[in-house]
């Protein structure tokens, strides 16, 4: 009796454990593909922010789950909302100071002209030889703060892209409240 | 061919697994946020619960039975079930990386999911024929998938109201589902004439 | 009465507000005095902003261009009067958000005097490109409030079937339109001929809201010789909103997302025809433009023609001042106008309105629970769903919203106007259709960032691998060299052995 449960047993998990096998030959997945599509939305510029090593690196953490969709301070919270919605997870954007859209900014009195911000610009939205002062180009910088880290006189700093006629918008109407 | 269509509607609605039997309730609570999710959960768990009901049939009655270890009833169906989970996990991922990512930690989870092992469990206890007890799988299955979309249409507008702080999110669902499994017992009365 | 508005204007939904017309209605045309300082922005219409042309410290003559148009979308902008640039800088805008906006200051020196202008003594004679050319010349932007380079609009339209003049004039309060009709008709019906000349349209109507009668008598009596129809539309709002007049007038409906193009239809004001007359006939671009100044807190309501630039106080002082408090200015219509907070801000080329209301006028009510009564579904012009975009919108589901239709709307405002809860419901929408194209350019200056990142990156590899390969060369240059002397010295070598 008892050998018959035991052999009965066993020889269904070996056949399903078999079965599952074969499955999964067949089945196997290359890579996971998310990860691409993940990629394709973070901004790109490898700034390493996160604490990844660049863009791919957090691609790869937050598809496997091992990092928050809240990781990407260049994208701001619209980066956020689109990465929890391809994921399937609730955006905790409570942790998320959304300071708004920021650009780098060189306080021209400062600058020494190191050309050492020129050089870790992610991408080239920063224009400078050496002896002259550097300027940011607004429409190419992503403030990923990588040159602030750098600047050995604090010239550089993150500013609040001014609001301009063309960029300003009626602010959210504060809920009404439940009478 | 009417006996058919009475037990699915039997077992799809007024013995709705998750509704009047309340078996299946995390996925149901788990992913109700999004139809895409809830969708993919029905269609999945509808595999599982009908090719696991079948094969619980099968290993009931040709292995269980015959040598008489009916005591080893769940560990034989949940072993048949992880399976078919583990298969379908597969060929999700395969198939839609999307969908697999949205449904994410309950998918594994349909393995626990108490609507496939009570139906299988059921099966048995209420000594069903083999056609009946596919019937019978099948039909829960849709009942649980009708119930999933039912609730995330409710939860899709719930997130739009003004709920009171003390209310928002899983309590307000809470309500919302206790209402609806008041309605599904009005389908009692269906079974009555 | 509003069954038979329903049965019979023609236009879906639509709300009937107080007209407040008889404020001003009656007030004949008055040439605003020259003020002291004219503020002109560079933009004062949709597209890019004017460059300037002149230098600080320039004394321009009245109607001498001082901006030039910039790029497909622009228009030029004229001096409103002789006198002297004094400053070229911000100064606060005549928008809501009360930015500072690059502005000339022009100060006045009393004589007025026109600079040379090219007129035309046979202006029919004129090819339709040539009209087309005066008009972008003269800087006329869309009057009815929307400052579309009108130009441009007739580039785009030629060949239409239909030509709308649109003297709706919806908005209540304001009665610069019906002013200019009944004041100069002649002029508008020849504006409107040119117009029609330039697209070469089939048919012309021009609908007027029948609570214009003097009106409707005036364009009718001086569009008798000319084959147009002056037709009498039933006074509803939004009548005056592009969409709903062509659908009143030719019962078609312009597709989501569509230009009347589309459909064959081209509108344009009755005070833009004016201004099209002015510019091909006499040659003069567009620098003044009539102004309601009216609502309950002004003393002597009226109509004005102010020059461009002209600061909004300066109307406002020429209409006896305030009678009572102001609570809210608004510059524009009631519905769709803006709210301003300064009275230094200039008149634009898109200012039809300046209205100091009273507390009562605003009546204004704190916001309460949508209760679903849709009585917004049924007042909303589109045929939107304005509690459900809302509710999206509150629950910031901005895709939702815009799955509704958020695109369509065209904030006309009947719904907040209706609302029994006095929900906000246009605010919400002119917040969400701000932040999606907010979200828009974020998402293009990623895409182009994310090209620059990927450019740099190869640039850097490239580098690398060149400098690799000039380190490979030059190993094997020098490995050549010294083998070939060390084969040299063997040589040397053997040979002295």
């Amino acid at each position: 009796m008892l050998v018959a449960a035991i052999v009965s047993l066993t020889i269904l998990g070996t056949v399903l454990g078999l079965l599952l096998g074969l499955a999964a030959r067949y089945l196997r997945v290359e890579g996971n593909p998310i990860i691409a599509e993940i990629e394709q939305m973070l901004p790109g510029s490898q700034c390493g922010q996160c604490g990844y090593p660049g863009c791919t690196g957090a691609a790869q953490a937050l598809a496997d789950g091992s990092a928050p969709v809240t990781l990407c301070p260049p994208g701001g919270v619209a980066l956020v909302q689109a990465l929890a919605d391809k994921l399937g997870v609730e955006a905790d954007l409570s942790g998320v100071e959304d300071k708004g859209p920021q650009v780098a900014e060189v306080k021209e009195e400062i600058c020494i002209g190191c050309t050492r911000c020129f050089k870790v610009c992610p991408t080239d939205a920063i224009m400078g030889a050496a002896q002259q002062i550097h300027v940011v180009f607004r429409e190419a910088c992503t403030a990923c703060s990588k040159c602030v880290d750098v600047c050995p006189t604090e010239a550089l700093s993150l500013q609040a892209v001014p609001v301009t006629l063309q960029s300003w918008y009626w602010h959210k109407p504060k809920l009404e409240v439940a009478a | 061919m009417s006996e058919i269509f009475l037990l699915l509607l039997g077992t799809a609605l007024v013995n709705n697994v998750v509704l009047v039997k309340f078996l299946g309730l995390c996925p149901f609570m788990g992913v109700s946020r999004k139809m895409d999710g809830a969708l993919g959960m029905g269609m999945a768990t509808t595999f599982v619960l009908t090719f696991a009901t079948a094969a619980s049939w099968m290993l009931e009655h040709w292995l269980l039975q015959p040598l008489g270890i009916q005591y080893l009833r769940i560990l034989a169906f949940i072993l048949t079930i992880a399976a078919t989970v583990q298969f379908t996990e597969m060929a999700i991922r395969k198939f839609s990386p999307g969908l697999y990512q949205v449904l994410g930690i309950y998918l594994p989870l349909i393995t626990t999911n108490c609507a496939v092992l009570g139906v299988a469990l059921l099966n048995v206890q209420e000594k069903n024929g083999f056609l009946h007890s596919l019937l019978y799988g099948f039909g829960s299955a849709l009942g649980f998938t009708l119930v999933m979309l039912l609730f995330t249409g409710l939860r899709v507008r719930l997130s739009l109201a003004q709920v009171p702080a003390a209310f928002a999110g899983a309590p307000i669902g809470f309500v919302v589902a206790g209402l609806l499994s008041l309605a599904f017992m009005g389908f009692a009365g269906l079974a009555g004439h | 009465m509003k069954l038979f508005d329903k049965l019979f204007s023609g236009m879906r939904g639509g709300v009937h507000p107080e007209g407040r017309k008889d404020l001003s209605a009656a007030r004949g045309i008055r040439v605003l005095p020259l003020p002291q300082k004219l503020f002109v922005p560079l933009q004062q219409h949709i597209g890019a902003p004017a460059m300037p042309v002149v230098n600080v410290g320039e004394r321009v003559l009245k109607g001498q261009l001082i901006a030039a148009a910039q790029g497909n979308v622009s228009a030029p902008v004229h001096a409103p009067t002789s006198g002297i640039i004094v400053a070229l800088g911000d100064h606060v805008a005549p928008h809501p958000s009360g930015l500072p906006v690059p502005t000339f200051t022009l100060a006045c020196d009393g004589l007025d005097e026109w600079v040379a202008l090219q007129a035309c003594d046979d202006p029919f004679a004129l090819e339709a490109d040539d009209i087309s050319v005066r008009v972008a010349a003269a800087g006329i932007v869309g009057l009815g409030g929307a400052t579309f380079p009108s130009a441009l609009k007739l580039n785009l339209s030629r060949g239409v079937q239909t030509l709308i003049i649109n003297g709706g004039e919806c908005e209540p309060y304001l009665t610069c339109d019906d002013r200019i009709m009944r004041e100069r008709a002649t002029a508008i019906v020849e504006g409107i001929s040119l117009i029609a000349l330039a697209v070469a349209a089939k048919e012309v109507i021009v609908g007027i809201e029948d609570n214009k009668p003097e009106a409707i008598d005036a364009m009718r009596s001086a569009a008798r010789a000319s084959s147009m129809k002056v037709v009498a539309m039933p006074s509803m709002y939004p009548m005056g909103s592009e969409k709903q007049i062509i659908q009143v007038l030719t019962g078609q409906e312009i597709p989501a997302g569509g230009r009347p193009a589309d459909i064959g239809v081209l509108v344009h004001n009755v005070a833009t025809a004016f201004a099209v007359h002015q510019a091909i006939r006499f040659g003069r671009p567009l620098i003044s433009r009539i102004v309601t100044v009216s609502g309950g807190a002004i003393k002597s309501q009226c109509n004005v023609e102010a020059l461009v630039g002209t600061p909004v106080q300066e109307l406002i002082d020429f209409a006896g001042g305030y009678s009572q408090a102001a609570v809210r200015m608004v510059l524009g219509g009631p519905m769709m106008g803006q709210h301003i907070s300064n009275t230094a801000i200039p008149v634009v080329k898109g200012s039809s309105g300046i209205l100091a209301l009273t507390s009562d006028e605003i009546g204004h009510d704190e916001a309460s629970p949508c209760i679903r009564c849709s009585t917004c579904v049924r007042a909303c012009p589109v045929g939107l769903l304005p509690l459900e975009m809302a509710a999206h919108i509150r629950g910031s589901d901005l895709s939702g919203a815009v799955d509704l239709g958020l695109k369509d709307c065209i904030a006309c405002g009947s719904c907040s106007y209706v609302c029994p809860a006095h929900i906000p419901l246009v605010h919400y929408f002119n917040y969400a259709k701000g932040d999606l194209a907010a979200q828009e350019r974020s998402k293009l200056k990623q895409e182009a960032t994310k090209k620059l990142a990927d450019a740099r990156s190869e640039r850097i590899a490239r580098v690398e691998r060149e400098r690799a390969e000039m380190m490979a060369k030059r190993k094997a240059a020098r490995e050549a060299k010294e083998r070939a002397a060390k084969e040299a010295a063997a040589k040397a070598a053997e040979e002295t052995a």
